[in-house]
């Protein structure tokens, strides 16, 4: 009997001491996991006016949160690229000697199509649209 | 001048209250074995000491740090510029970070190759493991706090490593980084991390790796054991105090020599201003303790067979870690003999295999 006693207080105890510890951590472990703060949905950019990018050069434009690298391949040839390699992150840059997209961070190199030509990078960068309107370089998602 | 008789009554007094004699009498038994290998034993101390140097020198930066993506780099700038001395204790807490690393490192394969993580000493090895993993977590947490461009992409570079793993990598890196991107969410948790989280782990884990290399005492490598056993003498041993103590005292007055000369000399630069959208800059990589991790990554193919090379890189270095952190488990045959040709050899694979691969991250 007073051992069943002891076995139940002990339980009861452990239970008890267990529930407020998880009742402890629970609220800790969500407030350390970041709110998910819905991004306003970009779709189109301006870039600038065109005469202020050279042929054979690029910039990197902001598009929503997001990098994009803008090349004016020629006169009249432009290029647009999430500027986000697809390997680690990194953001690329247009290399005008070599007329390719290069990733500093692991030597990842990609074509002006945005293939992968050498390196580590996995898969393609993501091509954007890009439009001449009024003198004014638009950048947009492609649909 | 306090008269003999008053200065015994006082140190009777605290006697009584804080037990000083029996620490006394700890101390003059503790002895440490003195043999041709001694002089590794130091590393343990040296790592604590420029761990206390980290400690304190970023107590004194706190004084003036900002961590918010606007502030952090100017805060940086005015410490080094503006704050009287403040290029000395920044430069002198990079640089204590850096030796602490490589001093670290230096312990673990001392440990490996005197083969003293053997039984009992298997969780003093674990815990040393955990506390290299700390340091490591402290060096890059650190590293994003003066907000530079270089460190910037380290982290990016970091954290989408571990957003490649299956299954649990996309939540533990938006729980890394505060959000889907590096930023400012990024740089506030890195510092609280830095400053708050890693050093109470890591004191927790220090005591504990420290109350057991005080349990075992310190390992003699087996080759003196049984020599010793078969000569029927005993491995000489020095007094840990005064002995011990002062050599040790020294080594840290060598350390702190090396590490003021390296920071007055080679002041820790801060490089340019973290800009989200601009290219990563041509040159870039992590610090050194990296550098093969991240020259290995750099050498990897973008698919072997139908797996990304970063995931396989990734993969094979998680696996390594783990075998390495489970060494005294394997290093032992059934029975209860060490396989020392094989910890040793696995011990100078795997130093080459850093060492070559960090000097061709840094070369090539």
């Amino acid at each position: 009997m007073a051992e069943d006693r002891r076995s139940l207080i002990r339980w009861l105890l452990g239970g008890g001491f267990t529930a407020s510890v998880i009742s402890f951590l629970y609220p800790a472990i969500r407030f350390m996991n970041p709110p998910r703060i819905p991004e306003a949905a970009v779709n189109e950019v301006s870039a600038g006016r065109a005469d202020q990018l050279k042929p054979n050069s690029s910039t990197i434009v902001r598009f929503g949160n997001r990098p994009v690298l803008l090349i004016r391949v020629a006169e009249d040839e432009w290029k647009a690229f999430g500027a986000v390699c697809t390997h680690l992150n990194c953001t690329v840059q247009y290399r005008p000697d070599g007329h390719d997209i290069w990733c500093a961070c692991h030597n990842g190199i990609y074509d002006l199509n945005g293939r992968v030509v050498a390196g580590p990078p996995p898969r393609p960068l993501e091509e954007y649209a890009v439009r001449i309107r009024d003198g004014e370089v638009v950048i947009a998602r492609r649909v | 001048m306090l008269s003999a008789a008053t200065r015994r009554r006082a140190a009777n007094w605290l006697d009584e209250r804080l037990g000083v004699s029996a620490v006394r009498e700890f101390l003059r038994h503790k002895t440490v074995p003195l043999h041709s290998a001694t002089i590794w034993y130091y590393f343990g101390g040296i790592t604590l000491f420029l761990f206390v140097i980290q400690v304190l020198t970023g107590i004194l930066l706190l004084l003036y740090y900002r961590p918010t993506p606007a502030e952090a780099f100017e805060s940086v700038q005015f410490i080094m510029t503006r704050v009287e001395f403040g290029w000395l204790v920044r430069s002198i807490h990079s640089w204590a970070a850096n030796l602490m690393i490589l001093t670290a490192f230096i312990h673990m394969f001392s440990v490996v190759f005197l083969h003293a993580y053997r039984r009992p000493r298997e969780l003093t090895w674990l815990s040393g493991i955990v506390l290299l993993a700390l340091a490591l977590a402290f060096g890059f947490s650190g590293y994003l706090l003066p907000w530079n461009e270089v460190a910037y992409f380290a982290t990016k570079v970091g954290a989408d490593m571990v957003a490649s793993l299956p299954g649990i990598g996309p939540p533990l890196a938006r729980f890394l980084r505060g959000g889907e991107e590096v930023g400012g969410a990024t740089l506030t948790r890195f510092f609280g991390f830095h400053v708050a989280v890693l050093p109470a782990i890591t004191t927790l884990v220090l005591l504990f790796h420290l109350a057991l290399v005080q349990k075992h005492g310190i390992s003699v490598p087996p080759k003196l054991e049984a020599e010793s056993r078969r000569r029927g003498l005993p491995i000489p041993q020095m007094p840990f105090f005064p002995n011990f103590f002062l050599r040790e005292l020294m080594a840290w007055y060598a350390a702190l020599g090396v590490l003021g000369s390296l920071a007055a000399i080679f002041p820790w630069e801060l490089g340019v201003k973290a800009d989200p959208f601009a290219p990563a800059p041509a040159g870039i990589r992590p610090e050194w303790y990296f550098l093969a991790l991240f020259y290995t990554l750099k050498l990897l193919p973008s698919h072997v067979w139908i797996i990304e090379g970063e995931l396989l890189g990734l993969i094979g270095f998680a696996l390594l870690a783990v075998f390495w952190a489970l060494l005294p488990f394997w290093a032992t045959n059934r029975q209860g003999e060490i396989r020392t040709r094989l910890v040793t050899g696995a011990g100078v694979a795997l130093l080459a295999y850093l060492s070559t691969f960090s000097a061709l991250g840094y070369w090539r």
